[in-house]
């Protein structure tokens, strides 16, 4: 744990002026002229963990794209540390943890090279690694307790190993502003912990994360801030004013299942208080003292 | 004896036999290179496509007295224009449109080369002649394959990245887009290449075969290149001198050669063989019993 601090604070001594995101009146249309994202404002500071929530198609991958100037906004703009998409880019300030779901895990690559890409942007154009670049990849595989399995073709690896992998080329490319998108799906209750852990320590350094997530239970956990979309920017702002039930309910709508367990269905005194879960899976296993309750659709 | 081995040397001797094997070992190796790439994206049929539609290309270049590539490069953009508008006016899948342009193409060229027999033959079109390559079809041949050999020593590690993970490459800065391109303007002109050596019909082995071999002996991208080069270049090579002596068909020979090899991959590899994943599956119920 104490190396974990020591090159922490080696990371975040090459990150002097904190990392930033600024999003003004962004309206993305895509060529066929569906506009997935309207009018979307929001603004982050160094050192802010953010969820992005939203229903799928609210618009959280058009503003990773946008943000990663896939595709470009046709109105508004993207600000990042105070730069332009493109110049930001070439300063490798932006890094990006894929959804598990849209890597190749088939491709011929060992752990340790997809580590190396993180790298290339440091390079020259030959992406010939140095001895720095060598020595950023063990650390960051260190970090992230992969070390013992560099020489493994990724595909060879468990889910949770999968996600630390794209973590550490994150960490070796050392970008200011890392982009996680939907990191905990399919993996253990474990692996989220060691995760949480990592990017509590990257905030500690001044590092900017943005986390698109449907997972909302661990969001009050570990989020500072909360940006809701549904096409546009619901609420924006720290996690307590943002994530409350009644904003979940308007940016989810129907979409997500709402229980309410409370009354006399669950204890014979007359305490009128309710536990409310919101979730996205159908039956939900919800333990109240010693009984079992089955989840009863609110709605 | 000494007869055999003097029967053995008798393709060194020949000036067109040399020719046949450097330009066939020099195409067999670029396409190799890009076949590391093509078959990891499921773009494998796109060369044989490619090959297919360039065809009355090459015919109406013969019949013009232009140079082939010049020909092949227009029915090459062409067919993606051709691909392209269909796509955008029909609902019909990918599949379904590229297997109808290409074929049109590719009947087209077969048609232009029987209503112009003296100045095209369709058997070199659609086999190849390597034994028979003219002078000016060897320079061409070579700057393609050379100038395709420089840009990819140049860019191979950013064509991996771009194409294991298309948003990290952005996010590192690469403009994937213009790699992509260029990616595909060499298999386009690489195509054309081997359509000298080996038709158009087989050219789809030359861009698909080795990497799919080498896939299955390593799994380090940069090994897979070299891997695979190396099965481009010695097939192509020795199935050219092979074929001196079953006079002719230099391209089934060097594909037959590929596949015989992608066997041997396929049964021997030390990992991914057929007979190493038997192993192991009994190893693994012998430890459960």
């Amino acid at each position: 744990m104490n190396a974990l601090t020591e090159t922490h604070r080696i990371a975040g001594d090459q990150v002097p002026n904190g990392a930033s995101i600024s999003v003004r009146n962004l309206s993305v249309t895509y060529a066929n002229g569906f506009t997935a994202v309207h009018d979307a404002s929001f603004e982050l500071d160094p050192g802010t963990i953010c969820a992005l929530v939203g229903v799928n198609g609210s618009g959280k991958s058009t503003i990773f794209k946008a943000i990663m100037g896939f595709v470009r906004p046709s109105a508004g703009d993207v600000r990042l540390c105070g730069m332009g998409v493109d110049e930001a880019l070439k300063k490798n300030i932006v890094a990006y943890v894929p959804q598990s779901e849209d890597v190749d895990w088939n491709f011929p690559v060992l752990v340790e090279t997809v580590v190396m890409m993180g790298r290339y942007g440091h390079m020259n154009f030959l992406r010939m690694p140095s001895r720095a670049d060598r020595y950023k990849v063990d650390e960051a595989l260190e970090r992230v307790g992969m070390s013992a399995y560099r020489d493994r073709q990724i595909g060879e690896l468990s889910g949770g190993q999968k996600k630390r992998v794209f973590l550490a080329r994150s960490l070796a490319q050392e970008g200011r502003i890392i982009l996680l998108d939907e990191p905990f799906t399919g993996i253990d209750v474990k692996t989220e912990a060691a995760i949480i852990g990592l990017l509590r320590e990257l905030r500690a350094s001044g590092h900017l994360m943005l986390v698109s997530t449907h997972n909302l239970g661990s969001v009050p956990d570990f989020c500072d801030q909360v940006v809701l979309l549904n096409r546009t920017v619901l609420a924006a702002g720290p996690t307590a004013e943002v994530f409350t039930q009644a904003n979940l309910e308007r940016a989810f709508g129907g979409v997500l299942r709402n229980f309410q367990l409370g009354g006399p269905a669950l204890h014979d005194d007359d305490d009128a208080r309710q536990v409310t879960v919101l979730t996205d899976d159908e039956r939900p296993l919800v333990f109240y003292g010693d009984k079992t309750r089955k989840g009863e659709d609110g709605r | 004896m000494t007869e055999l081995l003097g029967e053995l040397i008798v393709p060194f001797g020949y000036n067109y036999m040399l020719k046949a094997m450097w330009v066939s070992a020099l195409v067999g190796g670029v396409c190799a290179f890009l076949s590391a790439y093509l078959m990891l994206k499921g773009w494998s049929l796109m060369g044989d496509a490619l090959a297919h539609s360039i065809v009355p290309g090459v015919a109406a270049a013969y019949i013009l007295g232009a140079p082939f590539a010049i020909g092949a490069f227009f029915a090459g953009i062409l067919a993606s224009l051709g691909m392209n508008f269909v796509k955008q006016q029909t609902r019909l899948r990918e599949d379904a449109v590229i297997g109808l342009v290409f074929t049109s193409l590719f009947a087209l060229g077969l048609l232009m080369a029987s209503i112009w027999p003296t100045s095209v033959s369709i058997q070199t079109i659609v086999l190849g002649n390597i034994l028979a390559i003219a002078d000016e079809d060897v320079v061409q041949v070579a700057i393609i394959a050379g100038v395709t050999l420089l840009i990819m020593v140049f860019i191979w590690k950013d064509l991996m990245v771009t194409f294991f993970d298309e948003n990290h490459a952005r996010s590192i800065g690469l403009n994937t887009t213009l790699l992509k391109v260029i990616f595909f303007t060499l298999l386009s002109a690489c195509t054309v290449a081997a359509l000298q050596t080996v038709g158009a019909c087989l050219v789809i082995a030359m861009v698909v075969t080795p990497g799919a071999t080498a896939y299955l002996l390593t799994d380090r991208f940069g090994r897979l290149i070299v891997i695979s080069v190396a099965l481009g270049v010695a097939t192509s090579f020795v199935g050219a001198y092979i074929s001196y002596f079953l006079d002719g068909a230099t391209g089934g020979v060097i594909v037959t050669l590929q596949t015989l090899l992608f066997l041997a991959a396929f049964f021997f590899a030390p990992k991914h063989g057929l007979i190493a994943a038997r192993r192991r599956r009994m190893t693994a119920t012998e430890a459960a019993a």
